[in-house]
C-alpha cells in the first residue's frame, strides 16, 4: 500500500509540475520564442532525418552482408582480426570520424553522411556476426543434417534466429546516429545542429533547445519505430518479446 | 539397408593424427535398428556422421540399399536420411508444422501434401495436431520436441535413419515411454536405423543387432542376446558389466521359459488331495488354487494340507504374485525376490493360469545359452529348450 500511495503521490506532482512550467513558459513568453523556431526546426529536421536515413540505410546495407561474410566458416582465419579492427574502429569519437572524412571529402553532405556512415556500419556488423555466430552448432548440424544446402542453411535458418540481435544492432546504431547527426553541422551538412551550435554560440538558450529537443524526440521515435519493426519481424518462436 | 566398407575416418590435430573410425566394415539390414555403442570418444559418432557426410570420410564406402553413395550430391544424400540429434535441433524459428514439414518442402512437395504429412506425423507420435501444430519448439516440454524431432526426421518416409544418441536428454520416465512408442513405430514402418548410444539397457532394448567400438574400431557386431552371452573379448565383457546376465533377464519373455505342465488344486478339493497331489507333482512347499476359469485365486501350503482337515476354499492363502506371457524375465525375477518364493504363475491375457515358471528353469535357460556357446557351438545355436524341472 504505501508504494501505491508513493506512486500516486509521485504522479500527482509530476503533472503539477508540467503544468507549472506550462503556466511559467506561457507566462515568461519562452513558447513564442519556440514557435519562432518552428519554420527552421521543420526544414532542418527534415535534413537531419534525410542525413539519418541515408547515412543508417547504407550502413545496413553494407554492415548486414559484411556481418555474414565474416561469419562463414571460410572466414573463420580472419573473422576475429577483423572484428577487433571493427571494435577498435568503434572506439574513435564520431568528431574524429567526421574531421577525418572531412579532410579526404571537403565539406558538405557527402563528407557527413561517409563520417556517419562509418559510425553506425559498426554496431550493425559486430552484432550481425555475433548473432550469427550466436546460432547453436546442434541447429546448425540439424540443418546440414536434413540436407539443406549452405544458403538455404542461411536464409531459413541462420538469419532468422540472429535476427533478434541483428535488430539489437540496428536499434543502437541508428539512435546514436540520430543523436550524433547534430555534428555533421561543424563540417557543413545542416541539420539540427545548425540550432544547437548556433544556439551554444550565441548565449541563446531557446534556440539551443529548439534544436535539442527536437533531437531527443527523434533519437526517441526512431528508437521505439525499430523497437515495434522488431517486435514485428522476428519469428515469435525466437523473439524473447513476444515470448 | 545400410553397408560400411573399410570406412576410416583420420582427423588432423596438432598432436598429430589421429584414427577415429578405423576400417569400419558393418551392415544393418533393411528394417532392423543396429545400436553403435562404446564410451566416448570410441568412433561410433564419428561412424554414423560419415554415413551423411557430417564428418567426411578419409577413405572407404557407404552404401545405402546397395547404392554408392559416394557419388551422390550431398545434399540429395541427406534429404534421403532421416537424421535425429541428441540436441533435438528443432528450428525454434519455425512453427512445429514447419518443423516437420521442413524436409518434404526442400524436396518440393506441394502444400497440400506437406500440410497432411504433417497431421499424418503427428497422429503417429501421438500428439494432437490442432494444439500443436503452430506452436512454437520452445513452448513444448523436452520430451515432446524429440517426438516432433523424430517426426521430422520421418516426413519424407526416408528408408534409412540415423539417430545420434536421441534420447539421451531426456529424463529416464519419458526417455522410456519415448523408446516404447518408437519401437512400436518401427514395428510398422520397418525403417533401417543406425542409432548411436552410450547406455547399454537402451541398446538392449532398441537394437536388433549392437555393434560395440572401441577406439576407433569395430569389436563386436552381434544380437544383444549374443552379445551378453558371449562378449569376446574382456574390454566388451567389462563394458557390458558385470551383471550382463542380469541385463539378459530383458531380452527373454516368459512364453520362452514358461513351463505348462502345472498341477493345480480346486477350491471344493479336499486338503487330502492337495497333499496327495503336492507330493504327485514333487513340489516343496506348496500348490497353486485356481476357479472354474482357470484363473488363480490363492495357494495351498504343504504344512496346512498336512496338518488340517477340510476343503482348499477354507485354508488357502493369497498368492504373491502371477505373471503374463509376455513379461520379460527381469520382472519374473524382480517378483520373486519381491515376495521370496521360487516359483510364479503364468497367465494368459485372459488371466487363466496356462503354466508356471521357476527359479530353476530361469537360470537354466540362460546357462544353457553359456553352455552352448563355450562348446564352441556357433553364435547362432538357439538356446536349449529343456523341461522345465519342478521344485
Amino acid at each position: 500500500m504505501p508504494i501505491q500511495t508513493m506512486k500516486g503521490a509521485l504522479r500527482v506532482l509530476l503533472v503539477a509540475a508540467v503544468f507549472f512550467a506550462g503556466v511559467w513558459s506561457h507566462a515568461s513568453g519562452v513558447i513564442d520564442e519556440f514557435l519562432f523556431y518552428l519554420p527552421d526546426v521543420q526544414y532542418l529536421m527534415g535534413q537531419h532525418l534525410w542525413l539519418t536515413a541515408v547515412s543508417g540505410g547504407l550502413a545496413i546495407a553494407a554492415a548486414i552482408p559484411l556481418g555474414i561474410v565474416l561469419s562463414r566458416p571460410s572466414m573463420a582465419r580472419i573473422a576475429e582480426s577483423a572484428m577487433q579492427v571493427l571494435n577498435v574502429g568503434t572506439t574513435i569519437p564520431t568528431l574524429a570520424v567526421l574531421a577525418l572524412s572531412m579532410s579526404f571529402l571537403g565539406i558538405g553532405t557527402v563528407p557527413a553522411i561517409f563520417g556517419l556512415f562509418v559510425a553506425t556500419l559498426l554496431p550493425i556488423a559486430r552484432n550481425t556476426y555475433a548473432g550469427l555466430k550466436g546460432v547453436s552448432p546442434a541447429l546448425m548440424e540439424a540443418a546440414a543434417g536434413i540436407g539443406m544446402s549452405p544458403t538455404q542453411r542461411l536464409f531459413k535458418v541462420e538469419l532468422p534466429n540472429a535476427l533478434y540481435v541483428i535488430f539489437a544492432g540496428i536499434r543502437t546504431a541508428l539512435t546514436i546516429n540520430v543523436g550524433t547527426v547534430p555534428l555533421a553541422f561543424l563540417i557543413g551538412a545542416g541539420g539540427l545542429g545548425e540550432l544547437i551550435f548556433t544556439g551554444i554560440a550565441l548565449y541563446d538558450t531557446v534556440m539551443m533547445l529548439a534544436g535539442a529537443i527536437p533531437t531527443a524526440l527523434l533519437a526517441i521515435i526512431v528508437d521505439a519505430l525499430i523497437a515495434t519493426t522488431a517486435f514485428l519481424v522476428v519469428p515469435r518462436g525466437v523473439n524473447p518479446s513476444r515470448a | 539397408m545400410i553397408q560400411l566398407d573399410s570406412l576410416t575416418k583420420v582427423f588432423d590435430t596438432p598432436k598429430g593424427a589421429v584414427v577415429a573410425a578405423d576400417h569400419i566394415d558393418m551392415e544393418v539390414p533393411a528394417g532392423e535398428i543396429c545400436v553403435l555403442l562404446g564410451p566416448s570418444g570410441c568412433g561410433k559418432t564419428t561412424t554414423l556422421k560419415m554415413i551423411n557426410r557430417i564428418i567426411r570420410p578419409t577413405s572407404g564406402k557407404v552404401y545405402i540399399n546397395g547404392e554408392d553413395t559416394t557419388g551422390m550430391d550431398t545434399q540429395d544424400l541427406r534429404r534421403g536420411i532421416g537424421y535425429v540429434i541428441q540436441q533435438i535441433g528443432l528450428f525454434p524459428n519455425m512453427t512445429i508444422e514447419e518443423n516437420i514439414t521442413v524436409v518434404p518442402r526442400l524436396l518440393g512437395w506441394d502444400k497440400a501434401r506437406y500440410k497432411e504429412r504433417a497431421r499424418e506425423m503427428m497422429a503417429m507420435i501421438a500428439m494432437e495436431p490442432d494444439a500443436f501444430l503452430k506452436r512454437y519448439p520452445n513452448e513444448l516440454s523436452g520430451g515432446q520436441q524429440q517426438r516432433i524431432g523424430v517426426a521430422r526426421a520421418l516426413a519424407a518416409d526416408p528408408p534409412v535413419m540415423l539417430m545420434d544418441e536421441p534420447f539421451g536428454a531426456i529424463d529416464p520416465i519419458n526417455r522410456a515411454v519415448i523408446q516404447d512408442e518408437f519401437l512400436k513405430m518401427q514395428q510398422e514402418l520397418k525403417k533401417t536405423i543406425m542409432f548411436v548410444s552410450h547406455d547399454i539397457d537402451e541398446a538392449i532394448k532398441m537394437g536388433d543387432r549392437i555393434a560395440i567400438f572401441r577406439e576407433g574400431k569395430l569389436v563386436q557386431s552381434s544380437t544383444p542376446d549374443d552379445l551378453l552371452a558371449a562378449p569376446r573379448n574382456a574390454f566388451v565383457e567389462s563394458f557390458l558389466g558385470e551383471d550382463r546376465a542380469l541385463k539378459r533377464l530383458n531380452l527373454v519373455k516368459v512364453r520362452d521359459v514358461v513351463s505348462d505342465d502345472i498341477g493345480c488344486v480346486r477350491p471344493d478339493d479336499t486338503l487330502e488331495a492337495a497333499l496327495a497331489r503336492i507330493d504327485d507333482f514333487g513340489y516343496q512347499s506348496s500348490i497353486l488354487m485356481v476357479n472354474d476359469r482357470r484363473q488363480p485365486v490363492g495357494i495351498i501350503t504343504r504344512s496346512v494340507a498336512r496338518t488340517t482337515k477340510g476343503y482348499c476354499r477354507d485354508h488357502f492363502l493369497g498368492i504373491p504374485a502371477s505373471v503374463n506371457l509376455d513379461d520379460d524375465l527381469r520382472k519374473v525375477a524382480s517378483l520373486m525376490f519381491a515376495h521370496d518364493t521360487t516359483w510364479l504363475p503364468c497367465v494368459d491375457d485372459d488371466g487363466r493360469v496356462c503354466g508356471q515358471i521357476t527359479q530353476r528353469s530361469m537360470t537354466r535357460h540362460l546357462g544353457s545359452r553359456y553352455r552352448a556357446l563355450e562348446g564352441d557351438v556357433s553364435p547362432n545355436a538357439t538356446a536349449l529348450t529343456d523341461t522345465t524341472p519342478k521344485e
